[in-house]
């Protein structure tokens, strides 16, 4: 008897993840990742976008659809984080609202800018955090928790608001809908700190033992604990680190529509969890990355986009994200069945 | 991660690595342990046995750090220690693979070898952007495997759950022996595995021993006990009953001292002074 059988040899592990196939190693690797999936999927929607309307492939729609999913995209990217730990929050379309009110009521009344930008991600980090705390301290479950502050704080954007919409003065506050010319290409600032911000996340995520940690803490919680890793505080820094983004997103908000409207981006959480679906994170935790929200958030956005551009109604729109999040579940499902196995 | 202990150099060979003395825990009324007592020598297997509800585990959680005992002392080389927790277990070199294996499936080989011990680049990256030198890692956790003769180096960014049973208790217990400085615990290793791999994770025991580690072997399994064990430690009624050779006993006779058909041999059931009578290898 040898120990080596006791672990696969390199043949014996390519049969094993790709099954009866023989996939050489590259192969392997791009069809086995996570965002493969995603990838082919934005790129066949751009490819029939591009060659049923005249309009989609062109500069100016192209730099549209990144200023119209910078919202979603920074809310998926909190959510990404809280999702990995096998959390889920509702509530980060409503906390980013009750930044915008915030930021802008504090400018109107005759604050500084800079004090209501930092007021206002103060109050998101304060209630990300707050949902991390409710969650870790009293072991409730993430959706519970979060149902409850998404009704919460939409109720208090509202009662702080008396429910109007108002216009914000443009200045740092908008700053972010400034545009900057690429070669022929106009980005928004909002566009290059929604990357940048990606970047980050996505190298603490990948490239530092927390983020490790994050992987460990949604994989299984137990093992993670026998370890040694402080489970609550990993748990607790997610949600914080998604406030932020939260905070940043209200921020990105202001840039690309001048005006807090307590009742806007309803449908922002559910947008921010369908683009981390979509892109491959799985909803179980322990799984996935920024990468893939990234290339979900596109995917939404090209949809959408899309759509209009071929002149089919909205609610279609709606009827392709939904499929799209049924079947990235599915997908997910498999892979986990069949790994598991 | 230390390198492997080739020998137990600069401690008494007559001193034992990790001893229990007169250890007591109760659960309500529960008495788990009864004034146990305990002795691993070094680079021995030792095999723990007892019936259900015998408080072995209850004595391997002590040893572990996972519980507190209301009386009794542990002794690392005859000094007094007390564990509060596993990690202060751990920092006295004890590394306890737990019968739930305790390794995340979803991760890689390398990461689970380094879960909660991370090692980060050298200079700027690791210190101010607290970059993890993945690359060592890989290397350590390859040269790890490679030690137990698990010849895995390409494998080790493989995710844990595309193993078989063996293949990640072999992993668990390369990170223990990896980590371990002095002795590894292991709760039922062989538990969820069939014949051919139970074999292999015993050979696997035996490499841990050969490292120079004192091995504690939780296990219900009598040949197997017998097939790798250097000494058995019988638990009863909470305490240690007997110590016996397994080539000077056979395994009705554990048996029936585990159910207390025969009396046990230790010296301190008969309260006599001294626990340091029984068997010695």
């Amino acid at each position: 008897m040898t120990i080596s059988k006791l672990m696969p040899t390199p043949d014996a592990v390519s049969a094993q993840s790709a099954g009866t196939s023989r996939w050489s190693g590259l192969g392997q690797r791009i069809l086995g990742s996570r965002i493969a999936g995603p990838s082919l999927a934005l790129a066949i929607s751009v490819v029939i976008f591009s060659a049923t309307t005249s309009t989609f492939l062109t500069a100016s729609n192209v730099s549209l659809i990144l200023q119209q999913s910078v919202v979603v995209g920074m809310l998926a990217l909190g959510q990404t984080i809280i999702v990995l730990t096998a959390g889920i929050d509702l509530a980060n379309g409503a906390i980013a609202v009750l930044g915008t009110v915030v930021m802008g009521k504090l400018a109107m009344t005759g604050h500084h800018d800079t004090t209501a930008l930092l007021l206002g991600f103060a109050v998101c980090l304060a209630l990300g955090t707050l949902s991390g705390g409710v969650v870790t301290r009293l072991n409730l479950p993430p959706f519970i928790v979060t149902l409850g502050m998404l009704t919460i704080v939409t109720a208090v954007a509202r009662l702080y608001t008396g429910s109007q919409s108002f216009p914000v003065s443009s200045g740092l506050l908008t700053f972010l809908g400034r545009t900057v010319n690429l070669g022929g290409f106009a980005l928004t600032y909002g566009t290059l700190l929604l990357l940048a911000a990606f970047a980050v996340v996505g190298y603490m995520l990948t490239q530092t033992a927390w983020g490790t940690h994050v992987f460990a803490v949604g994989n299984d919680p137990n093992a993670a604990r026998l370890v040694g890793i402080k489970v609550k505080r990993v748990l607790l820094s997610a949600y914080l680190l998604a406030g932020l983004c939260y905070g940043i997103a209200a921020w990105l908000a202001l840039g690309r529509i001048a005006v807090a409207d307590p009742s806007g981006y309803q449908s922002a959480n559910l947008d921010s969890i369908t683009a981390v679906v979509i892109g491959g994170t799985s909803l179980f935790g322990g799984r996935g990355g920024v990468l893939g929200t990234l290339i979900g958030t596109l995917i939404v956005l090209v949809l959408r986009n899309g759509l209009t551009q071929a002149n089919i109604d909205s609610l279609y729109q709606d009827v392709a994200t939904g499929i799209l999040v049924i079947a990235a579940v599915a997908v997910d499902q498999l892979a986990r069945r069949r790994q598991q196995r | 991660m230390n390198a492997p202990n080739t020998n137990t150099t600069g401690h008494d060979e007559r001193t034992p690595v990790l001893a229990a003395r007169g250890l007591v825990k109760r659960y309500g009324h529960v008495t788990a342990l009864n004034g146990s007592d305990f002795d691993l020598w070094p680079g021995e297997v030792l095999a723990v046995v007892g019936d259900n509800g015998a408080g072995k585990s209850t004595l391997i959680k002590a040893l572990a750090g996972a519980i507190v005992p209301d009386s009794g002392h542990l002794l690392m080389d005859g000094e007094q220690v007390s564990f509060k927790s596993p990690l202060d277990a751990r920092r006295h070199g004890i590394e306890t693979v737990f019968q739930d294996l305790a390794v995340a499936p979803a991760l890689d080989i390398t990461t689970n070898i380094f879960l909660g011990r991370e090692s980060r680049s050298r200079g700027f990256l690791g210190a101010v952007l607290r970059r993890l030198d993945k690359k060592a890692m890989r290397t350590e956790a390859a040269a790890a495997l490679t030690n137990l003769g698990i010849t895995t180096a390409r494998s080790v960014t493989q995710p844990v759950e595309t193993l078989s049973g063996g293949q990640r208790q072999a992993v668990a217990v390369a990170r223990a022996a990896a980590w371990s400085k002095r002795v590894v615990i292991l709760d039922e290793p062989t538990a969820a595995l069939g014949v051919r791999e139970s074999g292999q994770v015993l050979e696997l025991i035996r490499r841990v021993r050969e490292q120079g580690l004192a091995v504690v072997l939780i296990s219900h399994n009598m040949p197997q006990i017998f097939e790798v064990a250097d000494r058995i430690h019988i638990h009863r009624l909470g305490r240690r009953v007997a110590v016996v050779r397994p080539q000077e006993s056979t395994m009705a006779e554990v048996v029936s001292i585990m159910t207390g058909a025969l009396p046990g041999n230790d010296s301190s059931v008969a309260e006599a002074p001294s626990a340091q009578q029984v068997a010695r290898p």
